[in-house]
């Protein structure tokens, strides 16, 4: 009998009724850990003398979970997936791993991501790649690599994860699970090692929409050390999820879903896109109203661009703490300037000095009005172009990428100019810090996609209500990845 | 030819008034044990956030309001970027000029030797302080005690033309900061520190147009007022020199170092090669609205500044304009003032006292006010027993002294040392007569015409009497005696 591939919920009620102690999941969700490992490299580390804890009314006490490596954890390695923080074990909790803590939580294991956030294809850690458990010849996607990778897998009902562009969302859709971000500020950051402030946020990996309201409800609140909270107490996630959603409203851009927009669109653009009509036609069951709009092409192939360099900028600057001097190992050097020097180059990966390059270039003098600033205008626009589209429709709905997860040996973390809006409108969900959640809507090649649903600042309930009523209308509600290699 | 000078400061004082630091929840205060209060966003841990403070933010408010600037509508913090080893986030959170810092575009009225300038203010700004760094021999501690510790950092336009009227608006604004408890302003502690900057140009030219201004060179790190006059005076000699000896011309824009030791500046880089610290708002701290109502509320609270209470001093309590300034200078002194007022001293003992025998002791001995024995009570006392005659004024300077030396009452030592003023008139009357009969000579003199010998025979009954007696009382009745004879 396993458990690790069951809801919190269902899971929850066999430790109340005894039928299972929290000793024995962890004995589970440690053994399947190592398993995986083996596999498919998610994990930087397993917590193998982890604790039980007692059961209480809370639903996720004495039930193991998996923190992505980028979480402050006291007392347990905490490296970002880079080499800069090998060694680095910290004194503190991040305040959302802390409020799971308190609940009764259990850490198993921290997962690999791309180095400190910064890329999407789970290749870029300093503990190696890691591999889609649906066909370990296919990428994860990232950064929350690893914690997609063991949920899907069934090691634990949920894991921890960030989002900075679509570091959450997009994972979870090529692992065929749910990924969740809620509004900014509603889950603290105090303690997630950071990558760019202003879009930056926490949230969770799981397999059913309940679970993910279930999770954030208790890694949210208002914190005293992130000023960028706000009081949620009053909001519980997991009310409305159940709520009749006759009469919602839902918009897509045609823009991007219509496939005559895409020119050179290959077989399986084709079958993605036909697949999120499919998707909206559920909808349509539902009683939701669907409606296309339109947003103005130009704006929308900005959204990469602008993201590259508002995210680029803030990280240079966000980074510039590691130095090797108060924390990581120490590098040899006559002065200060070797010994940083020294530090930085041996120990960041070429993918994330190229962005750092970018980051300092856009913000010099000469360079900031048009890069700088323009980009923030442009982050503006398209907020704001959002926007008025939530002052009509309750959600807008949107599939994600351009369809399942790519091979790995096609992996390529280059920012790309000709990189298309499909594969990156996710991150204007970043730019206004909306409540955006993804869950699976199918199989293409073999492989999961999924669709996102994104809502207004503040509308998280509606958001999941929405979501958690299209998932009951699939058949991909907790699925566990099985493993094939049909196709090669 | 003959030359003048545009002098400008960026005076750096830290704030010592809150209880924590700028953006974070660690003690602000002094310490000599390095790293005892700092928290791990003092050291830049991953994944740790600043939290601004909001009583800096009103202190800062407060000196905005004085200077006379304008206030933001919102307040924002930016990032400044660059790499230093007592900067652990790699960046320091400051205000720019845009947006809008506490304060842009003021001014402050101030004195030189009684007369009144004013200086243009470009504007004040709050920002977090580094850690300090020491150097060894071969190696360098780092003390994190300093890092984020609340600064304000104000700018002047170039509008001193001397070392002089540079030091007395620092001076001015030192006990400004003290007044309002913004900052002790204690240099020793390193809570003031100053950039300069100087040029020069000819002296028939229009300063008001800065075509005409000369190069600017900036001095950073001067950190003692004492050491921004050698500076400044140091600066405008080599660049005269540079005018006459021809190579003024060559001289580029470039930032300087006060060297104490050597009493010289020492080139440090030229303009070119400035810092470009790649500013940008810094997205942990939400813009927030600075309403006009909190900006009342602060107001309210800015209590009697230095020059109101010298206006005071001089039409109220008829004390001379040197003195008053003198006493407004610090505040500690100033409220030592006003507490023997408070206490029925009259105001000019008080102030002969204070700016005389007191400051000399401060001064002689290295020690500030507050850590003195004798308080504003024991001062008041011995003012009036001198008013009330009960002890003489020479009795009373060495009570002064004693009390500061052996630190006890005034009445105690009073007692102790026999000091009660004798005005029991048979006793003086007995003592007249001896001395009279001692002094024949004089008393003839006296009948033949010399009435200025009373003075000696005065002084001699009081020597007699070891200074106890009253010396009023004693003319009077020894005026009495002499006549009777």
């Amino acid at each position: 009998m396993s458990y690790m591939d069951k809801s919190i919920k269902e899971i929850h009620k066999d430790l109340v009724q005894k039928k299972v102690s929290s000793q024995e999941l962890i004995d589970e969700s440690i053994k399947k850990s190592h398993e995986i490992q083996e596999k498919y490299n998610a994990f930087v580390t397993i917590l193998d003398g982890a604790k039980p804890k007692e059961v209480t009314e809370e639903l996720i006490s004495g039930i193991p979970f998996g923190v992505k490596d980028n979480y402050s954890t006291k007392g347990i390695l905490s490296t970002g997936s880079s080499n800069t923080l090998r060694d680095y074990i910290p004194f503190f909790n991040a305040t959302s791993i802390e409020n799971l803590l308190n609940k009764g939580a259990i850490i198993v294991n921290k997962t690999v991501l791309d180095e400190f956030g910064m890329g999407g294809t789970g290749t870029t850690g300093h503990t190696g790649i890691v591999k889609n458990p649906w066909n370990p010849l296919h990428m994860c996607a990232g950064s929350s690599a690893g914690s997609a990778c063991a949920v899907a897998a069934g090691v634990y009902p949920y894991a921890t994860g960030s989002d900075t562009g679509d570091s959450i969302r997009k994972p979870a859709a090529y692992c065929g699970i749910v990924g969740y971000k809620p509004t900014y500020g509603m889950i603290s950051r105090y303690g997630l090692f950071p990558f760019a402030s202003s879009l930056d946020h926490c949230g969770v990996l799981t397999r059913n929409v309940e679970d993910a309201a279930i999770v954030v409800n208790a890694m949210k609140g208002k914190d005293k050390n992130d000023m960028t909270t706000w009081d949620s107490s009053k909001i519980d996630l997991t009310k409305s999820l159940y709520e009749n959603v006759k009469g919602k409203k839902l918009a897509y851009i045609k823009e991007l879903c219509n496939v005559e927009y895409h020119k050179n669109a290959d077989e399986t653009l084709k079958k993605h896109l036909e697949n999120f009509k499919n998707t909206l036609n559920i909808c349509k069951e539902l009683g939701i109203e669907v409606e296309e709009i339109s947003i103005d092409e130009k704006l929308l192939n900005a959204i990469a661009s602008t993201y590259v360099v508002i995210s680029c900028a803030e990280a240079t600057s966000n980074m510039s703490n590691l130095t090797g001097i108060i924390f990581g190992p120490r590098e040899e050097g006559k002065n200060y300037v070797e010994i940083i020097k020294n530090y930085r180059t041996k120990n960041f990966s070429p993918l994330i000095k190229r962005r750092f390059i970018i980051g300092s270039y856009v913000l010099q003098k000469e360079n900031k009005d048009r890069y700088f600033f323009n980009a923030q205008r442009v982050r503006r626009l398209l907020v704001d172009e959002w926007k008025k589209a939530f002052q009509k429709y309750d959600a807008i709905i949107l599939p994600v990428g351009t369809g399942p997860a790519p091979l790995l040996k096609e992996a390529k973390d280059v920012i790309d100019d000709s990189t298309k809006a499909l594969e990156e409108h996710l991150q204007v969900g970043n730019f206004g810090g909306f409540p955006s959640i993804t869950i699976p809507n199918g199989f293409i090649n073999n492989l999961p996609v999924g669709v996102n649903i994104t809502g207004n600042c503040y509308e998280d309930e509606k958001v999941l209500n929405i979501a958690c009523q299209l998932e009951n209308k699939m058949n991909y509600k907790n699925q566990i990845a099985k493993e094939n290699n049909d196709e090669i | 030819m003959k030359y003048k000078a545009l002098i400008g400061l960026e005076m750096h004082c830290e704030i010592t008034g809150t209880n924590t630091k700028a953006f974070s929840s660690a003690k602000n205060s002094y310490s000599t044990t390095p790293n005892e209060n700092v928290r791990p966003v003092d050291m830049a841990f991953p994944g740790t956030l600043p939290v601004v403070n909001k009583e800096a933010v009103k202190k800062a408010l407060m000196a905005s309001i004085i200077l006379n600037c304008k206030q933001p509508e919102y307040i924002y913090f930016e990032r400044k970027n660059y790499y230093y080893p007592d900067l652990p986030k790699g960046y320091q959170i400051t205000q720019e000029t845009k947006p809008a810092p506490v304060g842009i575009y003021g001014h402050l009225d101030y004195y030189v030797n009684g007369e009144l300038k004013k200086v243009r203010i470009n504007n004040i700004h709050l920002e977090e302080d580094a850690a300090s760094l020491d150097h060894k021999d071969s190696t360098s501690t780092i003390d994190y005690n300093r890092a984020g510790v609340p600064l304000l950092e104000l700018v002047t336009y170039p509008d001193f033309k001397n070392a002089e009227e540079a030091v007395a608006f620092l001076e001015t604004m030192r006990s400004i900061y003290q007044y309002t408890n913004i900052s002790e302003g204690d240099s020793k502690k390193g809570q003031i520190r100053c950039d300069v900057n100087v040029s020069i140009m000819d002296e028939n030219l229009d300063e008001t147009k800065e075509e005409n201004w000369g190069t600017k060179i900036e001095i950073k790190n001067v950190n003692s007022f004492s050491a921004v006059k050698d500076a400044i005076n140091y600066e405008i000699k080599r660049q005269i020199e540079a005018k006459e000896n021809g190579t003024y011309d060559e001289m580029e824009q470039q930032t300087r170092r006060w060297d104490d030791e050597k009493q010289e500046t020492v080139y440090m880089r030229s303009k070119v090669d400035a810092i470009d610290y790649k500013y940008f708002i810094e997205p942990n701290i939400p813009k927030f609205k600075v309403r006009q109502e909190w900006l009342d509320e602060i107001r309210m609270l800015i209590p009697e500044l230095p020059n109101e209470r010298k206006e005071k001093y001089i039409k109220e309590y008829n004390i001379n304009t040197k003195d008053a300034e003198t006493i407004v200078k610090e505040k500690d002194i100033s409220d030592y003032f006003e507490k023997c007022i408070k206490l029925n001293c009259e105001p000019k003992e008080a102030s002969n006292w204070i700016t005389t025998r007191l400051l000399g002791y401060l001064n002689k001995n290295d020690i500030k006010i507050k850590y003195i024995y004798m308080t504003p009570e024991m001062l008041t006392e011995i003012c009036n027993s001198v008013k009330t005659g009960k002890i003489s004024s020479q009795q009373a300077k060495e009570v002064f002294t004693l009390v500061l030396e052996e630190k006890k009452n005034p009445e105690e030592i009073i007692k102790e040392k026999g000091f009660v003023q004798n005005s029991n008139e048979e006793e003086i009357i007995d003592l007249i007569q001896k001395v009279l009969d001692d002094n024949i000579e004089a008393v003839n003199g006296y009948k033949n015409g010399k009435t200025n010998i009373v003075g000696y025979l005065v002084g001699q009954v009081l020597k007699a009497s070891q200074g106890k007696f009253n010396p009023g009382l004693t003319a009077k009745l020894l005026n009495e005696e002499l006549r009777k004879r």
